[in-house]
């Protein structure tokens, strides 16, 4: 079974991360690292990635018929934006919320686990493409 | 039938697919056989033998690429070299260029450039499948070119070489071993194309450029697979043999009389590697070839490097004057950012400075870039730690 965990930019009660210590911000970068490495070395990774910083998202809307409307950024509801996903593949819904509860206690300032909500989404699944 | 006598379906799929490339390649030379499908068949099972072998030769090439007395498979004659030619053609975009020329020329599987590129291995077979038809629809993609077009069709195959070279070496998303293997194969083919062309000096330039850089690529990422800046990068952990055979070679390439991007880009490399310490670089040496390089490219990334060496020789304000000229230009773009935070923190403006990298953090589309420019950010800002 698939799933998406998806992060959001903001977490609630925890300051941006540009303005922590050098040791804080290495101790996260190490434990981001850490994770992917254990869901590949599990064989549960599909993909990941960190979505680049919202102020240059576009945002694109057509009808179809006339020129697409595209907005460009800085956007007020930035906050809400995608920040990074991983998308898993898993043999259980459990084991899903399992990786998510872990990626939520990412350490953050002193350590302390930042406990931001990560969002756990099954993928629907396509037939399989045969050649 | 294909699919019998490999007992491998995708293997069949690709080896009917080289029949039909040689097809596109023997054909308007020989003109079409007798017995069209008859001769993809023949030839379709000889190009499966040729992939059993050339994935045994590749094994073999791991392992002598990871042993010090390293070797390289002979070229295959000059018909790998139209095929590389053909692949590298202007025709397709150099990303597809890219992955084509892996299958096709390189010993990589469809699987593998698939885990390279991040994308699902039917998406590569797709990707690669038109990028073959698109050749198929030129007019001889694989003959030699003409003697007028040979410059342009050349400068192709040394672009894609270099893309994926970048791509293996620069590129840290994904899984560190399978990007290397990019990195290895660029290697191995322009190698195998300096035996084809010895003569040409920038075929010369490439390789030796290849070699340069990839030799610092033991120390290049930290143990939090974080960018490791050249200044501190533990030199002692080269390579010292891929070093002294890139200056040798560069040595070569620059005693002809044609100069180009790539010998001078390699001749950097050179300073570079040849300094024992950062504080060692000649760096007026280095600001010269920035200098003729930027003359002959006119590109504006150039001149964001020959303000870095600016800086080195005649302090950070006439770097950062260099780079007032560029704003207009590259003003957003994060290595022009990144640039001038170092210049700034180097010139006294830590406030300025951390602005720039946090911007550059935010514009970079690699995560190790990003990582590392985000703790430049927080050491400017806690400068007690």
């Amino acid at each position: 079974m698939k799933y998406m965990l998806m992060m959001k930019y903001y977490v609630e009660g925890v300051p941006p991360i540009d303005t922590w210590e050098p040791e804080d911000l290495r101790r996260h970068i190490q434990f981001q690292h850490d994770l992917d490495a254990e869901l590949v070395a599990s064989g549960e990774l599909v993909g990941a990635g960190g979505l680049a910083w919202p102020d240059q998202a576009k945002l694109v809307r057509s009808d179809g018929v006339l020129p697409p409307v595209i907005t460009d950024g800085p956007f007020a509801e930035s906050k809400e934006f995608l920040a990074g996903f991983w998308t898993v593949d898993v043999e259980s819904e459990a084991r899903a919320v399992e990786i998510a509860a872990k990626a939520s206690a990412a350490p953050g300032p002193a350590g302390v686990p930042i406990q931001q909500v990560i969002e756990v989404r099954a993928l629907m699944e396509a037939p399989d493409v045969t050649e | 039938m294909l699919v019998r006598r490999s007992g491998d379906l995708a293997d069949a799929q690709d080896a009917l697919q080289e029949a039909l490339l040689a097809a596109a390649t023997q054909w308007p030379v020989d003109g079409v056989p007798d017995n069209p499908h008859g001769w993809l068949v023949v030839v379709g099972q000889r190009r499966l033998v040729d992939a059993w072998r050339s994935q045994e030769s590749r094994r073999r090439r791991e392992a002598l690429v990871a042993s010090p007395e390293a070797v390289v498979d002979p070229p295959d004659g000059d018909d790998s070299l139209l095929l590389l030619f053909g692949c590298c053609h202007p025709a397709l975009s150099p990303a597809s260029a890219v992955a084509l020329t892996l299958r096709s020329v390189g010993g990589l599987s469809t699987a593998e450039i698939a885990r390279a590129f991040l994308v699902p291995e039917a998406t590569m077979a797709q990707r690669l499948s038109r990028s073959r038809r698109i050749l198929r629809e030129l007019e001889e993609p694989f003959l030699m070119p003409s003697a007028t077009e040979y410059p342009e069709r050349l400068r192709a195959v040394l672009r894609v070489l270099y893309l994926m070279f970048n791509e293996g070496y620069a590129s840290t998303s994904g899984p560190a071993v399978t990007r290397a293997d990019l990195a290895v194969e660029a290697q191995r083919l322009s190698r195998a194309l300096r035996t084809s062309l010895p003569d040409d000096p920038e075929v010369t330039g490439l390789l030796a450029l290849i070699l340069l850089t990839d030799a610092r690529r033991p120390s290049r990422t930290g143990p939090e697979g974080q960018l490791v800046p050249l200044a501190e990068q533990d030199r002692s952990a080269w390579d010292a043999e891929m070093v002294a055979e890139g200056v040798r070679l560069v040595e070569e390439a620059l005693s002809t009389e044609a100069v180009g991007e790539y010998q001078l880009q390699a001749a950097i490399a050179a300073v570079h590697d040849e300094a024992s310490t950062a504080d060692d670089t000649d760096w007026p040496q280095v600001l010269a070839l920035y200098g003729l390089l930027e003359r002959m490219t006119g590109n504006p990334m150039v001149t964001l490097n020959r303000a870095v060496a600016l800086a080195m020789v005649r302090g950070p304000s006439e770097g950062l004057a260099l780079l007032g000229t560029l704003d207009p230009v590259l003003g957003t773009h994060h290595r022009f950012l990144a640039v001038r935070g170092h210049l700034r923190e180097r010139a006294g403006d830590p406030v300025g400075a951390a602005d720039d990298l946090l911007a550059a953090s935010r514009r970079t589309t690699s995560t190790a870039e990003r990582d590392y420019l985000l703790l430049q950010v927080s050491r400017l800002r806690h400068p007690s730690r």
